[in-house]
């Protein structure tokens, strides 16, 4: 019984270990966003990473995804569907669908990426070379992909939001013969600027969650391409539990009253 | 060479959990001075010259550099004494997402805050230096052998003219012929600039070639140094095994039995 406790005991205090050491890196990261030198090179880069190249996939996600909604809807709402497929859509949409499903695929493409290129650079000694490069290795690294993605992530959000309330449009006007002009008046009574809003901070902290945790997992990667791999999957799986997690806390805050 | 110490190191120790790797390390570097410290696999050659570098923090012991004391050093201080040093890596880390040019001019545009243009001009007149063409700045590294990932490397490590150049196994991996070229060049860079260098290696061919003073490390200590022409009649029966790479002697290699 004894052994029990006490094995719970060392995972727990590994557990505050490993809440430690990100916390500090997470403030590390941001005390160094507000502090020179500033590299807008890099971080002109990340966006284009980060946020162009994740158009397609957030874009492809997101039109099924509406086309889904509104199908599924339309067959649980027997009467008044047409306002319901609208108004589900829309606010579906904006305040959860639009920033968790943006932020779960661009966890699965950055986060990857990033654990994976700065694990590299760990194992390789590149992280070393900048330092005696006279470069901080954290603000040349880190900060530029934690800004990016805080930027990113709500701009690929907002196009996410409109491609998928234009996914449920289609499939209500094409497959479910609803009025357009009728269901997209719906929708436009629908839309309030506080869902919208509240889905663009969301996906601002998903878009730092992301970049978080690849940065935190490759910086701290060892043992050569095993660990590069370990790496890759923590980043991944650590971002996609995060992001879950504090969308309850967030949509808590933001909703409960 | 003068008299003047530009890195006195003394009584450094480090351990990884249970295990020691340095137990009071101490040598000094005397300006102008190419110091070669050769041991085995996991004597604590490269821990050593990380903790110089600032890479790793040492357990117990000092550091000075041109007298200030580098192991109290940290972020702004740190990089700027990082500006005396050049480093080249083992493996040559190359940044694989940059350029050849923008490799060797990163020091520069980055570290000093040098413009691109001016950076690219010496960055591909140190190319020159190690015998690479301009041609090759365009490459990626990904392109290039391991020879001249090496040449890149000390490219690198002599553009911002250090004033001390750290060479961690620099031959290792390398054709005796390539190895060679690379060690006329890391003596010919060093006399150029006029430099202090650290070399870490287990290549005595090397050693013989580039030291002037030889330091080997055995069990986390220094167990020996003097002149290198001294290294054949040093007196000192681990040396003697080192050099001659017998395996019978006091050094005890630890090998499992199959």
């Amino acid at each position: 019984m004894l052994d029990f406790l006490a094995s719970i005991g060392r995972i727990f205090i590994l557990f505050l270990q490993a809440t430690g050491r990100l916390t500090l890196f997470a403030v590390t990261g941001i005390s160094h966003c507000f502090r020179p030198p500033f590299y807008p090179r890099l971080i002109g880069r990340q966006l284009v990473d980060m946020g162009y190249y994740s158009l397609p996939v957030v874009g492809l996600t997101a039109i099924f995804t509406g086309m889904v909604l509104a199908l599924q809807t339309h067959t649980g709402f027997a009467i008044g569907a047409e306002t319901a497929v609208a108004t589900v859509v829309v606010v579906s949409f904006t305040r959860e669908l639009g920033p968790v499903i943006a932020g779960l695929m661009v966890a699965g493409r950055i986060g990857a990426a990033t654990a994976a290129e700065i694990g590299t650079m760990r194992v390789t000694e590149q992280i070393d070379a900048l330092s005696t490069l006279s470069t901080n290795p954290f603000k040349y690294l880190v900060v530029p992909r934690l800004i990016a993605g805080t930027i990113a992530l709500p701009l690929l959000v907002f196009v996410a939001d409109i491609i998928g309330m234009f996914g449920g449009f289609l499939v209500a006007t094409y497959t479910l013969d609803y009025n357009p002009r009728g269901f997209i008046g719906q929708m436009w009574d629908t839309l309030s600027t506080d869902d919208v809003v509240s889905g663009l901070i969301k996906s601002a902290v998903f878009g730092f969650i992301v970049a978080l945790m690849g940065c935190y997992n490759g910086y701290h990667s060892k043992g050569g391409a095993q660990g590069v791999g370990s790496a890759t999957t923590y980043a991944v799986v650590s971002a996609a539990i995060m992001i879950l997690v504090s969308d309850y806390v967030l949509t808590a805050l933001f909703f409960s009253s | 060479m003068s008299d003047r110490v530009k890195i006195a190191v003394r009584g450094l120790k480090k351990s990884f959990g249970s295990k020691v790797v340095l137990d009071g390390v101490d040598f000094d570097l005397h300006e102008g001075e190419s110091l070669v410290i050769i041991g085995g696999s996991g004597s604590g050659k490269s821990v050593t010259v990380k903790c110089v570098l600032g890479l790793m923090e040492p357990d117990a012991g000092s550091i000075l550099i041109d007298g200030v004391e580098a192991t109290r050093l940290a972020g702004a201080e740190r990089l700027g004494l990082m500006h005396k040093f050049g480093m080249l890596f083992q493996g040559a880390a190359l940044f694989d997402s940059l350029p050849v040019w923008e490799n060797v001019a990163f020091g520069l545009i980055q570290g000093k805050g040098m413009n691109r243009a001016r950076a690219r001009d010496i960055a591909i007149q140190k190319l020159g230096a190690v015998g690479l063409g301009p041609e090759v700045g365009m490459l990626s590294p990904a392109e290039l052998s391991g020879g001249m990932q090496k040449r890149v490397a000390l490219a690198r490590a002599i553009a911002a003219e250090p004033e001390i150049i750290v060479f961690d196994e620099p031959t290792t991996g390398l054709d005796p012929i390539m190895a060679d070229v690379i060690n006329d060049l890391i003596i010919k860079c060093v006399k150029d600039l006029g430099a202090s260098a650290i070399s870490i290696t287990h290549d005595m061919v090397s050693t013989r070639k580039i030291a002037n003073r030889v330091a080997m490390i055995y069990k986390g200590r220094i167990i020996w140094s003097d002149i290198a022409q001294r290294i054949d009649h040093s007196g000192n029966q681990f040396v003697d095994q080192f050099i001659h790479g017998r395996a019978d002697g006091p050094i005890q290699m630890e090998i499992r039995a199959l």
